[in-house]
């Protein structure tokens, strides 16, 4: 530990310190513009200047890199370092007039317009090395530096050719302080690549995640592509973020299951007739969800590929349901949603015309109705209509750079041409693709369209065949928040009667294998629908677990020994009920 | 009526869930069909052996039914798929021993089913009084009559 003191006050530091990080300590303000506390300094920038005493004597020096000894003195205030930093930033603001910090702190100290010819058409790069240091040091890539010197010198990539190094993190334009580096999109807006959330490797998904903790993406994550970075956990000061987290797996013992698994949007190229992926501005609909959420890429912008706003939207029902090509059923948030985003689209853009091609408008639930009638009101156009198809061909001068819905209006007996800027596809629900499997290893059956079976549709929804087995939501069959909700609570008051009960109460009529007899055949394990037969590897028998038989009796009339016998209907008890049904007479 | 016409005496395997309530719902309905089933009830129609239809016959019995729940609808996920599965072996065993297929008729009615449940039953009624009674004594010999010259 060393003492120095800066402005008359004594300040204590370790070794390694330097004059900023100790007038840190003692709150002291020194301004930097070239200076990270993640990256090694390079007093480029001269900002940070302190004077140093030393007897009668004494020089200016970087405090940011000038290391802490004991006692050193150092003025932050004196006379000779504020005309210092204040001819520093007159050079700077004549190199960067445009850049925001640099005309804080002219504004600061009272600099006014510089004495020297000021660059107005330059970059503004004031060739600090931030973005330098920032990509060699953190990201580990290297992708910028300096070249030339003296007047000429400058911060390009190599050759000045865009680099197959960069992995486009945005450190660069990050740390400088200018703001000359910039990010920009090279391609044209693409729908299908927005997401939710910051574009940000480490973030807090959104503000109302449960827990509240950031969170980090691993793609974009640079320590995950260069192993190197990590200034996130070197800044936590609590410590907790660790990289060296691997997945684990664990067992728990429990007494019952909720799956509520959810469901997979359907992909509308399966409707080619659309043309979604194939022409530009056809959306689906989870796409202008995402595009129209106030914290999301477009900051809740309605834009078209080429970034400008739609004059007029087609928004088309029943992609992919109540569709014998696809799904049959309906999948009951999709009117909903669509006349959600008809709203939106008038709130947004005023002038924009807006269609909906619907079969049924379906608004079955508390306020729907009323809404569908609001939406009526605002001008929306409701055509009666499923989509036939979406077509850049135009066949008058009005259908020219439009994309041309083409249905049939069933209301007015006549097919219409409706020439709009963007299609919006109202996609129905199906099942997650691996709902069979999940199905499966719960020993849970799907309906035929491939949604979890429930016990009863009416008298059961959340239980299954399975006691302890529930499902819950979209996994059951498609529904909107407040159904899921409902359901929810539905098959968590059951998981809770059941676990609280203490016991549970089985059925009698299970199956038993005799261990005499039974060979080993395993022919009973396979047709067992419940799994609760299993095979003893030391004794070679198999063995039912009582708990699990629903007393069917599959296993019993397909075994060959006759090991396996049910109780209250063996092959004797059967046997003996013919022989008494028709040999006894009866007069 | 001649006292001595023959009535076809069937025994009927009917599962719990499905067919056995359809049976109960057609007698709650006062349903009027003939008397010639005697049901057998089983949890599930996959609890039905093979074995038990020939032990049927042996004991006198000239048609067996077997009913279950619809395929896709079983109680017990797919224990009528092993009914469904055992029953054409089970017919071709019959074809063997020369007795009349149509004497075995599986059969899928559900708990709701109450009037089918009446149709199935005086269909194979008359199936089987067409055919007439069995005779398994008939059919089955002694070692004796087998070796006799």
């Amino acid at each position: 530990m060393m003492t120095l003191t800066i402005d008359g006050k004594q300040v204590q530091v370790e070794g390694g310190a330097t004059i900023l990080d100790a007038a840190k300590q003692l709150d002291i303000e020194i301004p930097t513009l070239c200076y990270h506390p993640a990256i090694e300094p390079y007093s480029a920038c001269r900002v940070c200047l302190v004077q140093i005493i030393e007897g009668d004597r004494s020089h200016l020096a970087a405090s940011c890199s000038y290391p802490a000894e004991e006692g050193l003195v150092v003025r932050t205030d004196s006379s000779e370092v504020l005309e210092a930093r204040k001819m520093v930033v007159e050079l700077l603001l004549a190199r960067a007039p445009k850049a925001e910090k640099i005309r804080e702190l002219a504004a600061k100290m009272g600099v006014e317009k510089p004495r020297f010819p000021v660059d107005e058409n330059g970059d503004d790069c004031i060739l600090c090395g931030l973005c330098v240091r920032a990509c060699e040091e953190v990201v580990g890539k290297s992708v910028v530096n300096f070249i030339n010197r003296g007047a000429e010198r400058e911060v390009t990539t190599a050759f000045g050719e865009p680099s197959e190094e960069c992995i486009t993190c945005g450190a660069c334009a990050l740390v400088c302080p200018t703001e000359c580096i910039k990010i920009e999109e090279a391609d044209q807006i693409r729908h299908s690549d927005m997401q939710l959330g910051p574009p940000k490797a480490i973030y807090v998904p959104f503000a109302q995640a449960v827990p509240n903790v950031p969170v980090i993406d691993t793609e974009s994550c640079i320590h995950s592509q260069t192993e190197q970075c990590k200034i996130c956990e070197k800044f936590c000061e609590p410590e907790a973020i660790t990289f060296d987290t691997e997945e684990k797996e664990r067992e728990l013992d429990v007494g019952a299951i909720i799956l509520a698994t959810g469901y997979k949007p359907f992909d509308p190229a399966r409707v080619p007739q659309y043309g979604y992926g194939r022409l530009p501005n056809v959306i689906s609909g989870l796409e202008f969800e995402i595009m129209s959420n106030a914290s999301g890429p477009t900051g809740g912008s309605i834009v078209l590929q080429d970034g400008s706003s739609p004059k007029s939207v087609g928004i088309l029902h029943c992609v992919g349901s109540r569709d014998e090509n696809n799904n049959p059923y309906c999948s009951r948030v999709c009117c909903m949603y669509a006349m959600k985003f008809a709203h939106l689209v008038r709130e947004k853009l005023h002038d924009a015309q807006v269609y909906e091609l619907y079969i049924d408008v379906r608004a079955f639930g508390k306020g729907y109705e009323e809404f569908y009638q609001r939406v009526l009101s605002e001008d929306v156009i409701f055509i009666r209509g499923k989509g036939a198809e979406v077509t850049e061909v135009a066949e008058k001068p009005e259908e020219e750079g439009k994309l041309v819905i083409k249905c049939e209006d069933t209301l007015l007996a006549e097919l219409r041409r409706l020439p709009v800027d963007m299609v919006i596809l109202a996609v129905g629900l199906e099942p997650q693709a691996d709902a069979e499997d999940v199905a499966h290893t719960f020993s849970l059956s799907c309906t035929d369209d491939g949604f979890f079976l429930e016990q009863h549709p009416k008298l059961a929804p959340v239980s299954t065949s399975s006691d302890g087995l529930m499902i819950a939501g979209a996994c059951q069959s498609p529904k909107d928040i407040p159904d899921s909700v409902a359901q929810g609570a539905a098959a968590a008051a059951e998981a809770l009667s059941l676990i609280d009960a203490g016991r549970v109460e089985i059925e009698p009529i299970t199956s038993v294998i005799d261990e005499e007899l039974c060979a080993g055949c395993k022919t009973c394990i396979e047709l067992c629908p419940y799994t609760a037969i299993e095979f003893d590897e030391e004794e070679k028998i198999s063995k039912v677990t009582e708990v699990l038989c629903k007393g069917c009796g599959t296993c019993v009339a397909a075994c060959p020994s006759g090991a396996a016998q049910q109780r209250g209907f063996s092959d004797k008890q059967i046997l003996a009920e013919l022989e008494g049904a028709l040999l006894v007479q009866v007069s | 009526m001649a006292d001595d016409a023959f009535e076809p005496r069937i025994v009927g395997f009917l599962c719990r869930w499905c067919s056995y309530q359809g049976a109960d719902l057609a007698g709650v309905s006062r349903m009027k069909y003939p008397p010639n089933v005697i049901p057998i009830r089983v949890m599930c129609s996959g609890r039905v052996d093979p074995s038990f239809v020939l032990k049927a016959f042996a004991d006198g019995a000239d048609g067996v039914l077997i009913c279950g729940c619809h395929p896709g609808d079983c109680h017990y996920q797919k224990g009528n798929y092993n009914v469904m599965r055992r029953i054409p072996l089970l017919h071709a065993l019959l074809d063997q021993f020369g007795i009349d297929r149509a004497r075995v008729r599986l059969e899928w009615v559900s708990a709701s089913e109450g009037a089918r449940f009446g149709q199935v039953v005086s269909e194979i009624t008359e199936t089987v009084r067409s055919l007439g009674p069995l005779n398994w004594a008939r059919q089955v010999h002694t070692e004796e009559e087998v070796l006799a010259p």
